[in-house]
């Protein structure tokens, strides 16, 4: 343990340099089960928003007579699980297409390529996104730009003459169908 | 009296500090002589830094980091707070000057080839300053907290969301939670004014370090090619011989210049005012029409402009490549000859990313892949096209306006971009091949034939092929009319130049 010993030339109060060889590797493995204590919590912390899997509920979209047949309007709904902090951007959308001899398909505002906020052309049936030119057509398949695939589409149900979407999350490639 | 007072706290400090003894050496370092206007960009990049980090501060002391009430503090600062607009303005043009001196002084490292040895870790750790100031100017645009910062982090959390199977973990920790939310405006609120500030600081001093460590380089000149083993011994002799004090003499180019530049930078900001805030944050709007800073122009019309089927590939591929392959420049190269005219391929390699970059910035500006949302409403068939058409052209006019046609194709350069003009397409396009384009679509054009009854595809046909430029035939393939006359979108208007 002679490296110990060169800060001490000095004089040494007599302390022996084994000693501090077991003083430092017990102090080395105190701050290593330290640090593992504090950043299990820590980076735990941050990653943790990434683990949260069961974001959607039922969201109640009105009564289905407000979405007359064969048309499509926007319903605008609060998300599910979000909280006074998050001010206005806790609000958000959805195309509901109330299709011709029943049923509903509910497709998210955001585009699948990008998630820009695509918007509803009655008259062509066209949703048109405003940011890179993507286009789907009323069933929410692509019809051109550059989107890989149609729009994301909410889980609905009907309740009691009620329009239901499972909602809560920001749509995105690997979340909806 | 005072001075001596003066002098004698000076003196009090010194002795225990060591601060001149310190900085003197610093300041009076020997740079070359020939080291001129070239090497002013580095010094106003840290200008803008520090302008940045005093005007944060101070828009921290007024700015609400919640996404209850950022947009509303905005406009507070905007219009209430005394000259908060003004501080708001300095902060959103010294980013750009700062982006905009960044990628100016890497650009003379480079061409001058300055990242050879011994400056290699100089070099680097200045690639990762460029990706600092990148990252603050995109965080920075978040603190917005309008239509553009939402957007923005959605096309963010989409391009995550693209990374295979752990893509929705990542976008997740992105966002803090699985929306955009108050734990997403927090999370980029640490990182704009506590992280990212913090790592430059401390790249900065580094690279400052560096730069004293390893001095600063001559002016290349053909024939004189850097050798590792002789270099240093070569530099040290010369600046020894021939160099001056940076400190006044190369320091006071860098005043000049950084003087000049901080008086433009308070002119635009004065004259111009601060960059938004665009729109409130609220996702149900869906009339919002995003677009990032301009210092992200480029990626944004790249990614209106890359092929589908490997969008994917090089949106998680190329950032991870780039970065590593700047990172590397040095090490690919360290030896050798610096001056630009015997460095053609690197001159080539400058000029091409530039003119890359310059090129999608201006695409991204005039954005000609978006549709025009309002066109079908607001830009009317111009009047010389409308003029004497027959009853059923005139009702295909009615047919284009309506369908939203308009959004994608211009008249006569009005309208949007995304699809052809059709000015003239009555001269490309035969009768079978509008019907069939209209029908079916294709080339990027959405299929009109489930939407469109046949009458309406006949009377947009018959709109369309009179669209010609005066003197020109109408297109057509020889044989096809006849084929055409059986079938119940047969031409009604027939052209006589192809009978």
């Amino acid at each position: 343990m002679s490296e110990g010993c060169a800060q001490c030339q000095g004089g040494c109060d007599g302390e022996k340099p084994s000693r501090r060889g077991v003083m430092f590797k017990i102090g080395a493995g105190l701050m290593g089960v330290g640090t593992v204590l504090a950043s299990v919590p820590l980076a735990g912390a941050l990653v943790a928003p990434g683990f949260v899997r069961d974001g959607d509920t039922w969201v109640d979209l009105g009564a289905t007579s407000d979405y007359p047949e064969g048309e499509t309007r926007l319903a605008k709904f609060t998300l599910p699980g979000s909280n006074p902090n998050d001010g206005e951007t806790s609000r958000t959308a959805a195309w509901v297409r109330s299709m011709s001899g029943g049923g509903f398909q509910v497709f998210a505002v955001n585009c699948a390529h990008l998630g820009c906020p695509v918007k509803w052309f009655q008259q062509s049936r066209l949703f048109m996104c405003p940011c890179h030119g993507g286009v789907y057509y009323e069933d929410g398949s692509r019809a051109s730009g550059p989107p890989p695939r149609g729009l994301f589409e909410y889980q609905s149900k009907v309740e009691n003459g009620r329009l239901f979407i499972a909602a809560g999350r920001l749509p995105g490639l690997q979340e909806s169908t | 009296m005072m001075l001596r007072w003066l002098r004698s706290i000076i003196g009090w400090t010194e002795e225990r500090s060591g601060a001149v003894a310190f900085v003197a050496p610093i300041m009076t370092h020997r740079v070359p002589r020939d080291a001129k206007w070239w090497y002013v960009f580095g010094s106003a990049t840290l200008m803008f830094f520090s302008i940045q980090l005093v005007s944060g501060v101070l828009l921290a002391t007024l700015y609400a980091p919640s996404a209850a009430d950022a947009y509303q503090s905005l406009i507070y600062i905007d219009n209430q707070v005394p000259l908060g607009w003004m501080l708001r303005a300095i902060h959103g043009w010294s980013s750009n000057a700062m982006v905009l001196m960044v990628v100016v002084h890497m650009s003379q490292v480079f061409l001058h080839a300055s990242f050879k040895y011994p400056r290699e870790l100089t070099w680097m750790v200045g690639v990762l300053l460029l990706f600092c100031t990148l990252a603050l100017a995109f965080t920075g645009q978040i603190m917005r907290w309008d239509q553009d910062a939402y957007w923005g982090l959605g096309i963010g959390a989409s391009i995550v969301d693209r990374v295979p199977v752990i893509g929705n973990t990542l976008r997740g920790i992105l966002l803090g939670g699985p929306y955009i939310g108050g734990a997403t405006l927090s999370r980029f609120f640490a990182l704009h004014v506590f992280v990212l500030p913090g790592i430059t600081i401390a790249l900065v001093g580094l690279h400052l370090a560096l730069i004293l460590k390893g001095g600063i380089s001559e002016m290349p000149k053909p024939g004189m090619v850097v050798d590792p083993a002789t270099y240093r011994k070569g530099y040290e002799e010369r600046v020894h011989r021939t160099g001056v004090p940076f400190w006044p003499d190369a320091a006071q180019r860098d005043m000049v210049f950084c003087g000049l530049a901080l008086i433009v930078l308070i002119g635009l900001a004065a004259f111009y005012g601060p960059f938004g805030p665009n729109g409130n944050p609220d996702p149900s709007n869906i009339d919002a029409n995003p677009r990032p800073d301009s210092a992200f122009l480029w990626i944004f019309a790249a990614l209106a402009l890359l092929p589908p089927q490997i969008e994917t590939f090089l949106l998680l591929a190329a950032p991870p490549v780039i970065v590593l392959f700047m990172l590397a420049i040095p090490l690919l190269s360290n030896r050798g000859e610096r001056a630009p005219t015997r460095r053609p391929l690197a001159v080539i390699a400058s000029l091409a990313v530039a003119v890359a970059l310059v090129s999608l910035t201006w695409l991204g500006v005039s954005s000609s892949w978006s549709p025009v949302m309002t066109a079908w409403t607001a830009t009317p068939a111009p009047v010389s096209l409308v003029k004497r058409l027959t009853p059923l052209q005139m009702q295909g006019a009615l047919v284009l306006q309506y369908q939203q046609c308009r959004n994608c194709h211009a008249i006569d350069g009005a309208g949007g971009e995304r699809g052809p003009d059709l000015v003239d397409v009555g001269s490309r396009l035969s009768w079978d091949q509008l019907v069939r384009q209209v029908q079916q679509g294709g080339g990027n054009m959405p299929a009109y034939g489930k939407t469109l009854s046949s009458a309406e595809t006949v009377a947009v046909v018959a709109f369309l092929q009179q669209c010609r430029v005066d003197g020109q035939p109408a297109a057509s393939i020889p044989g096809a009319l006849e084929r055409a006359r059986t079938s119940d979108l047969a031409p009604v208007a027939t052209p006589s130049a192809s009978e």
